[in-house]
């Protein structure tokens, strides 16, 4: 029984749907780090997802479909950081505006300029010599597409950035106390621009990872609230690339379980399945709420001379 | 805190204004875009909302349930909870409301008896969801948004599960079925709403209008003394305000942000159940997202701010924005622009209502710098060179 689901297929998909998770909960974390809550992620990736699938659509070109990703997200970064940081709005409810955006433009963008739901051929996987043959292993570990590789790799880069560079400190600084990273002469606002939109790029190709490496389509909010689930993952992961990786697994595991019990046809109904990873995520932010590493100035715009 | 500075000057008719304007010049740029003329399409948008007598009733159809919604938001913003939960708290008071009215329609009971208890338990279930959501945060620390956000996503699963289980319409069974209630007995529907004109003419006679629309007047208005005239919204508002001065004046924020949670669920409840009472006459779904709230829990948000969270200005809100879904229908027709982009719209007049603040914010700090500057009298060549 048991070994009939946690076969290796479920943890080669665990693997592999960690990667819209990722990409988003990390490029959300650096802004968080900053002192910038964006709840709009799931808006930038319905507009990264959207872009990225049309250009690979009408270009047949994957890098084509990258770069419009990273460019939808720097565009939306840069909204959203010019709404938060230097009109200083009520990030929570003008990330929910950013969302409406992009799920009610990706949806007219499509219907207008796409139409009919069609496939696209995204990321083929890569194949390893001797790596991908080695059984077991080699299905888990080396037998995905470059995205899935790119989002895992994010991991320790951004650990290295956050933690060992000197624009990580400034991030650092500028999340904890702005007063005194300003007193230090760290441009606080800029940081903060530069870390919002890293988080747009991010996110963006987090869409771009679903509608042109994991499911080859785009579908009108195909993302399903994945973009909300990601943001919590920064608070379950305590604001560390590690905690997040940890997280994004725990819930890719999950997508994958409910994905093998359904395919064996073990009788659970499938709202249950669906309804898991949102029921988890309360829970988990029900045990991450001592919040002691949290960055003090999260959510407050900076203003010189106030405390 | 920011949001408390915030909420204290959203009632200046500012910020909306600034938000409608910038709203409809980015809509008119988008409508370019995408090859059609911003006058026929606004003309067609109008005449979709309020051309004829049927459109407006259609228009203010739509309002009602993101009225209902709008009015809890205001309570919960007010309060300093940001609750985006108004999707699955609208299904909750549906879900709940929908088996009071058929059970107690089983039981032959009267019909206004089935409507009054119908309507409470809807409010009770929209509460008692948002509870869950205000408990959590008041003595868990969990963010509110988050947790209402994932609540939504559970509300719909829960809805489906019960819409083709034990809720499914008898008649219904088979495997191809549609996710749906049985229909309420006819004479627990909440009545058809007309206005008999000076001149005898019969307004909305023969539209959708239904009694609901009155219930949410009604409820607007007793909100707004609830929040403005009671010591019970004078707390709430307070906490909302100012946590911290709150708490040293021996009002307990946790109990206000649970209680603020608790009417915000309450009114989003009733916008459920009265969707089922006065509309559908049963609760049914295409199993999607927002296959049954189309949507009012989100747009509810919008109508509050774009009502500068006060429950009386929500009225009018909620009608605009009524005007502009159901006028998005016919825009579609007309000239082949999609609905959604009255979603993408939305998002964009959240974003300039919430942004636009720091320009009542900036007037007020000038006035409060000239105040300062009147006390303190320097002289004036000093002031001057200041940068």
């Amino acid at each position: 029984m048991i070994s009939d689901i946690l076969t290796a297929g479920v943890f080669a998909s665990m693997i592999r749907l960690a990667t819209p998770y990722l990409f988003a909960s990390i490029g959300e974390m650096f802004g968080q780090r900053s002192g910038v809550l964006n709840l709009g992620v799931d808006g930038i990736m319905l507009m990264g997802a959207f872009f990225s699938f049309y250009a690979v659509l009408t270009t047949g070109s994957l890098l084509a479909g990258v770069v419009v990703a990273i460019i939808v997200g720097l565009v939306l970064g840069l909204a959203m950081a010019f709404v938060s940081v230097t009109l200083k709005a009520e990030q929570g409810i003008s990330g929910i505006g950013l969302y409406l955006f992009g799920l009610g433009m990706s949806e007219l963008l499509f219907q207008k300029w796409v139409g009919t739901p069609q496939s696209v051929s995204g990321f083929p996987r890569i194949y390893f010599p001797l790596l991908t043959d080695i059984p077991v292993i080699g299905q888990i570990f080396f037998n995905h597409n470059l995205l899935v590789y790119v989002a895992f790799a994010l991991v320790p880069i951004s650990a290295y950035v956050l933690n060992k560079t000197a624009f990580g400190l400034s991030i650092r600084a500028v999340g904890q106390n702005p007063q005194a990273a300003d007193a230090m002469g760290v441009n606080v606002n800029r940081v903060r621009y530069t870390t919002v939109m890293i988080g747009g790029v991010l996110a963006s190709m987090a869409g771009a990872s679903l509608s042109i490496a994991l499911l080859d389509v785009f579908q009108q909010n195909i993302t399903g609230g994945l973009g909300f689930i990601a943001v919590a993952l920064v608070y379950f992961g305590r604001w560390k690339p590690y905690g997040v990786l940890v997280g994004a697994l725990l819930f890719s595991f999950v997508n994958a379980l409910q994905l093998q019990v359904s395919a064996i046809g073990i009788e659970i109904p499938t709202e249950f399945a669906v309804m898991a990873p949102y029921v988890i995520t309360i829970i988990a932010l029900v045990f991450a709420s001592r919040q002691t590493e949290k960055p003090d100035a999260l959510t407050k715009p900076f203003e010189r001379g106030e405390s | 805190m920011v949001f408390r500075r915030f909420l204290s000057r959203t009632l200046d008719v500012f910020p909306p204004l600034i938000a409608l304007i910038a709203g409809l010049l980015v809509a008119s740029l988008l409508l370019i875009a995408l090859n059609a003329n911003p006058l026929d399409a606004y003309q067609s948008l109008w005449n979709g909302a309020f051309g004829s007598e049927n459109a407006a009733a259609e228009t203010l159809v739509k309002a009602i349930p993101m009225l209902f919604v709008a009015i809890g938001i205001c309570v919960a913003f007010r309060g300093g909870v940001v609750n985006i939960g108004g999707e699955g708290q609208m299904i909750a008071g549906a879900v709940v409301g929908v088996a009071a009215a058929l059970a107690l329609g089983n039981a032959n009971a009267a019909g206004w008896v089935i409507i009054t208890l119908a309507l409470l338990s809807g409010f009770v279930a929209g509460a008692v969801y948002a509870g869950i959501a205000g408990v959590l945060k008041a003595y868990f620390n969990v963010n509110e948004i988050l947790s209402t956000i994932m609540l939504n996503q559970i509300a719909v699963q829960l809805m489906n599960y019960l819409l083709n289980g034990v809720l499914l319409d008898p008649s219904e069974a088979g495997s191809n079925h549609i996710p749906k209630t049985a229909r309420i007995v006819e004479w627990a529907e909440l009545p058809r709403l007309s206005f008999t004109l000076s001149d005898g003419v019969e307004l909305f006679g023969r539209t959708r209008l239904h009694w609901g629309l009155l219930l949410a007047l009604i409820l607007a208005v007793l909100i707004y003394v609830l929040l403005w005239r009671t010591t019970i919204g004078y707390r709430i508002r307070a906490v909302g305000a100012n946590e911290r001065a709150a708490r040293y004046a021996g009002i307990s924020d946790k109990r206000q942000v649970v209680l603020a949670m608790l009417l915000a669920g309450g009114c989003a409840g009733l916008a459920g159940v009265v969707q089922v009472l006065g509309l559908q006459y049963r609760l049914q779904t295409d199993g999607s997202a927002s296959g049954f709230t189309a949507g009012a829990g989100f747009n509810g948000i919008v109508v509050a701010l774009f009502g500068g969270l006060n429950p009386l200005g929500a009225i009018p809100a909620s009608v605009f924005f009524g005007g502009l879904l159901v006028g998005a229908q016919k825009m579609q027709r007309d000239l082949g622009i999609p609905a959604s982009m009255i979603t993408a719209i939305n998002g964009l007049i959240v974003v300039f209502v919430v942004s636009s603040q720091i320009f009542v914010t900036w007037r007020s700090k000038r006035r409060a710098l000239s105040a300062t500057v009147a006390v303190a009298a320097p002289p004036v060549a000093q002031l001057e060179t200041q940068p």
